[in-house]
């Protein structure tokens, strides 16, 4: 990180950006205006490319000058053939797609190493509101009600975890963290009452 | 539409152009026009392609029509195309009829205009003479090709046949294939030309009369399937021409009616039948996968240098988005940096050339940053 204030990234963003190399094949999933692909070219000289659902992100990213077509994690990942990219990011949308375990996979399918991080569900600000209140938590991360949220597969760090480990799928690296993408230095369980978010770097086992 | 005032040139003179047919073809006039002006390293040239009907005057008046140029909204002095900085070039393709070598143009042999035993063309064979035309003009590198529908065919073949000398490349509203729908339609279109008792077997060129009937007729039904029924209902509903009730006859009651017998009969005005034939014959014989064992990425494996950008309109149904995606893709498979946006608009397979904003902005975006790159790695390389 240069510290330069025209370089600086959303810090939740720059978690992801700390671990990819520099100079490798990098798809992001979700990537909205584009700030972390951009960041990624720019930086890392990375080959990057982008898909994102809305209009408006599309255009954005293309006036940066990147590669994003307009699609969904749900419909636009099979046409990639295996192992197209060193690393694929799914940043906060898990929870969106209509299929979370086979996106998961295709993650992995596509891409040598995924990333994904997720709101998290079981954190103690979303448990309290629901049990006190008896209503879908509405929170900072969750900031949607519950029938306009594109939030449709809720799930928590455990819940995550626990898909990881039951497809044998390699955890390299866990990095809860707060919105303000400030790391939390806890396991999972902790971290699954006190993180905001959290960050998976994942690797599907050889053989 | 005589060659008076029109910029050509002739090309294949020596060496003849191999048709995919198998025919050769010598010489070949090629009819352009170009705006702004050539950078001395030639590095700032930007070729437009044209649609089926279309033409070279692509930001120019049209001689016949005295029309603005077709796509003189985004190409001009300060525009998006700005022909202050770059140089852009249109030319019209093989086997049309402003000016380029086609079934209208007289046969040397013979002496006498081809008709139907011109040979017939693929949209590839476009391509081979617009490359040519570059070579003439001492364009070895294009910063951008860009064509919607056919034009989007030419582009696609640039880039399979050209890949090195494309720096990006943008394709609108396009397809890599002709489905049955596709064909069935430019069937109708030839059908309606060849009942025309004045078609003559494309013996018309010295006949007093033209296959004007049929030829409009063709036009009418390709009208409609470059709208669409939001676009149809929008403008004219079931809305009464110049009447207040209904005839009872075959007039043309309806507004809607009224609108395609125009587009028909001011169509036949400024194009020529046979090259109508030749022309939706081109796109029908189009099908870049099946070149490559129904692989469509294979086709783009040596474009991974050249930027691309795809774009297709929610209510196209000419060239439907699934077509534009398949495209997406294999560019996407063959790892060639390209972006996508389906635009959402009501206007149907013409949203191309209107004036829709979110594409003029995801234009707009693609074009200078493309501009950009090119010109660094100019830079480098001097």
């Amino acid at each position: 990180m240069t510290g330069l204030a025209n370089t600086a990234i959303r810090p939740d963003l720059q978690l992801i950006a700390d671990l990819i190399k520099p100079g490798t094949r990098v798809l992001d999933i979700g990537c909205a205006d584009g700030e972390l692909l951009d960041y990624l070219v720019k930086h890392k000289s990375v080959d990057g490319r982008g898909i994102e659902i809305s209009q408006s992100g599309v255009n954005q990213c293309v006036a940066r000058g990147l590669s994003v077509i307009q699609g969904d994690a749900d419909n636009d990942l099979a046409e990639y053939p295996d192992h197209s990219f060193d690393t694929v990011i799914l940043s906060r949308t898990l929870q969106a797609v209509r299929q979370p375990r086979s996106v998961l996979l295709e993650l992995l399918r596509i891409g040598r190493k995924a990333i994904v991080t997720i709101p998290n569900f079981g954190q103690w600000h979303v448990r309290f509101s629901l049990l006190a209140k008896g209503r879908m938590p509405v929170t900072k991360a969750l900031h949607r009600t519950w029938y306009n949220t594109e939030n449709i597969h809720f799930c928590t760090i455990l819940d995550l975890h626990d898909l990881i480990v039951q497809e044998n799928i390699n955890l390299l690296e866990f990095v809860p963290h707060q919105k303000d993408g400030k790391r939390l230095n806890m396991g999972l369980k902790r971290a699954n009452m006190f993180a905001d978010q959290a960050l998976y770097l994942l690797e599907k086992p050889t053989g | 539409m005589t060659n008076d005032d029109v910029n050509s040139i002739r090309l294949f003179s020596d060496t003849a152009l191999k048709l995919d047919g198998g025919a050769e073809l010598s010489p070949v006039d090629v009819a352009y026009e170009t705006y702004g002006t050539l950078a001395d390293d030639a590095s700032n040239a930007v070729l437009i392609c044209h649609a089926l009907t279309g033409d070279q005057y692509v930001a120019s008046p049209h001689p016949a029509t005295g029309k603005p140029g077709w796509w003189s909204r985004i190409i001009g002095p300060g525009k998006m195309l700005d022909t202050d900085k770059y140089f852009v070039i249109c030319s019209n393709v093989l086997g049309s009829c402003m000016g380029t070598t086609g079934p209208a143009s007289i046969n040397p042999e013979t002496d006498e205009p081809w008709g139907l035993t011109f040979p017939v063309i693929t949209i590839r064979d476009m391509v081979r003479v617009q490359a040519a035309l570059l070579d003439a003009l001492g364009i070895d590198k294009l910063m951008l090709v860009i064509g919607g529908s056919m034009g989007g065919m030419q582009v696609l073949e640039w880039l399979t046949t050209y890949p090195e000398k494309l720096h990006s490349a943008c394709i609108l509203a396009s397809a890599a294939r002709h489905t049955a729908q596709n064909i069935a339609f430019h069937e109708v279109g030839r059908q309606a030309v060849m009942a025309d008792p004045n078609w003559n077997h494309g013996r018309y060129y010295s006949a007093r009369e033209a296959p004007a009937k049929g030829l409009s007729v063709a036009r009418m039904t390709a009208h409609i399937t470059y709208l669409s029924e939001d676009a149809l209902t929008q403008k004219f509903g079931r809305n009464l021409q110049e009447r207040e009730e209904v005839t009872f006859g075959f007039d043309a009651d309806f507004q809607v009616e009224s609108y395609l017998r125009h587009q028909g009969s001011t169509f036949v005005d400024r194009f020529d039948a046979n090259s109508y034939l030749y022309i939706t014959r081109a796109m029908d014989y189009l099908d870049i996968p099946g070149r490559f064992d129904g692989r469509l990425a294979d086709a783009f494996m040596s474009a991974r240098d050249v930027r691309c950008c795809v774009i297709s309109f929610t209510s196209d149904w000419l060239y439907p988005t699934v077509e534009n995606k398949r495209i997406v893709h294999a560019l996407n498979a063959a790892g060639v940096p390209v972006s996508f946006a389906e635009i959402e608009t009501a206007f149907g397979h013409d949203s191309f050339l209107l004036e829709v904003g979110e594409m003029d902005r995801m234009l707009e975006g693609f074009l200078a940053t493309a501009g950009q790159t090119y010109s660094r790695a100019g830079d480098t390389n001097a």
